[in-house]
């Protein structure tokens, strides 16, 4: 289907950007790379009166270096990331994972800043943040302020985000010599959504001193696995029991079924995630 | 009444400068106002790549971009890969290992094709066949479209 009728603004600058934001009263979208939005608005589940484009906004489409961490602007996109220097450096972990993250043709368009605001449950880019422990640098004509991504994932298509606020920019710390990492999904085509995906991030002790396991496409949102990663404390990645453990953990969590896969073939597939993951990581 | 805009971009190297209803996106603007229709429209919502083009030296989906936001871009599409000789071999290897029966998936799948090959892409059939899920072909099976690609990468290293 076409979308239905709206009215559209381009601003080229943040601050104009910030200003359009702050009408409550209006019914808006913000399109960033437009790769779900669009979908939506071509279903009609979305009708905005006014659709917002950051495209314009050069100030929000970067890959920095600062101290400990790497900022990431974020209308900056998929392909970007991919063919980042910075990122293949410090983030592994995204290396890893961007592959699996849609097709080539959605990754030129589709943006880091975009996926995490609208924090779709089958989406790789929430789980990679949480394991990471990203902070996410949110902006509004009120002000600015950061909010971990442990507090910024709240429930199906829900986040921390205010009206009138955006992502500006996601810090992410650079990986630490020996850190080790897992990625794993599974799909019915490649780059498709995923049916259930896990994304580890493992210091360099062995024994595991610490570890964080985060989920996606299973439940209502991406979230971590407190269960799996208290059963890998003090362990090693191939410690069977601990798997053991942390599989049977897996049974504290609401599975959501979706139009892939009922609740149970997703508590099934994330056990099955979780131990590819591990096995990978364990060679 | 539907907000229109004024927009000018190129399109397979001619200047084009109209005015476009803000709703209409880029590949339907492509196929009904500048007459080009071998871009083709299938599922509208970013999944069959059937109107993958390029914009700005990248490929991407037409259904997923309005036409308001290609204003100042250089849109390249099927014709224009073909005009310009730049995807002259690949065509050729489609027709010789019968990579299409009804050709509705072909301009998208070979745009795909263009940007993998160009970008330096190894002649390894799986990582060909990731490169191009994002495109459905629902005649061929995918192994003649693999074949072709295989081929135009070993020709491209020859010459």
């Amino acid at each position: 289907m076409k979308p239905a009728e709206f009215s559209y603004e381009k601003p080229s600058s943040l601050e104009g950007l910030l200003k359009l934001l702050d009408q409550p009263d209006r019914d808006y979208q913000v399109l960033a790379g437009g790769q779900s939005l669009m979908p939506m608005m071509n279903f009609r589940l979305a009708q905005p009166e006014l659709l917002i484009d950051m495209n314009a906004v050069e100030e929000l489409q970067f890959i920095s270096e600062e101290g400990e961490a790497v900022q990431i602007g974020a209308m900056t996109r998929y392909a970007q990331l991919a063919s980042s220097p910075l990122v293949a450096k410090y983030l592994p972990l995204f290396a890893m994972a961007l592959p699996h993250i849609a097709h080539a043709a959605v990754r030129n368009r589709g943006t880091i800043g975009g996926s995490a605001a609208l924090a779709d449950p089958a989406a790789e880019m929430p789980a990679l943040l949480l394991v990471l422990n990203a902070a996410l640098n949110l902006v509004s004509n009120s002000g600015q302020r950061s909010v971990a991504a442990d507090d910024f994932f709240l429930g199906i298509y829900e986040t921390a985000l205010e009206e009138g606020e955006i992502i500006q920019s996601i810090s992410i710390p650079k990986t630490q010599a020996g850190n080790r990492y897992g990625f794993y999904e599974l799909a019915r085509r490649h780059g498709d959504y995923a049916m259930a995906g896990v994304a580890i991030a493992a210091g360099a002790d062995d024994p595991v001193e610490d570890i964080r396991i985060a989920m996606f496409g299973i439940a209502d949102r991406a979230c971590r696995i407190n269960a799996a990663e208290q059963a890998f404390g003090g362990t090693s990645l191939a410690d069977g029991a601990a798997l053991d453990a942390a599989i049977a953990g897996l049974s504290t969590l609401e599975f959501q079924g979706d139009l892939n896969a009922d609740a149970a073939t997703k508590k099934h597939l994330a056990g099955v995630v979780l131990k590819r993951a591990l096995k990978e990581m364990s060679k | 009444m539907s907000e229109v805009v004024h927009i000018n971009l190129t399109v397979n190297g001619e200047a084009i400068s109209q005015t476009v209803p803000v709703r209409t996106n880029l590949v339907d603007f492509l196929r009904n106002d500048v007459g080009l229709t071998g871009s083709h429209v299938g599922c509208e919502h970013g999944v069959c790549g059937a109107c993958t083009l390029e914009v700005d030296g990248t490929m991407v989906r037409g259904c997923l971009m309005l036409a308001v936001q290609a204003d100042g871009a250089k849109v390249t599409t099927i014709e224009g890969f073909a005009d310009k000789d730049r995807a002259t071999d690949l065509q050729e290897a489609f027709q010789r290992h019968n990579s299409l029966q009804c050709g509705y998936c072909t301009p998208g799948m070979m745009a795909s094709a263009l940007e993998y090959v160009e970008a330096g892409g190894a002649a390894d059939r799986e990582a060909i066949r990731n490169h191009i899920s994002g495109n459905y072909c629902r005649c061929t099976g995918y192994q003649s479209i693999v074949d072709a690609i295989v081929d135009v990468i070993d020709g491209r290293a020859a010459t």
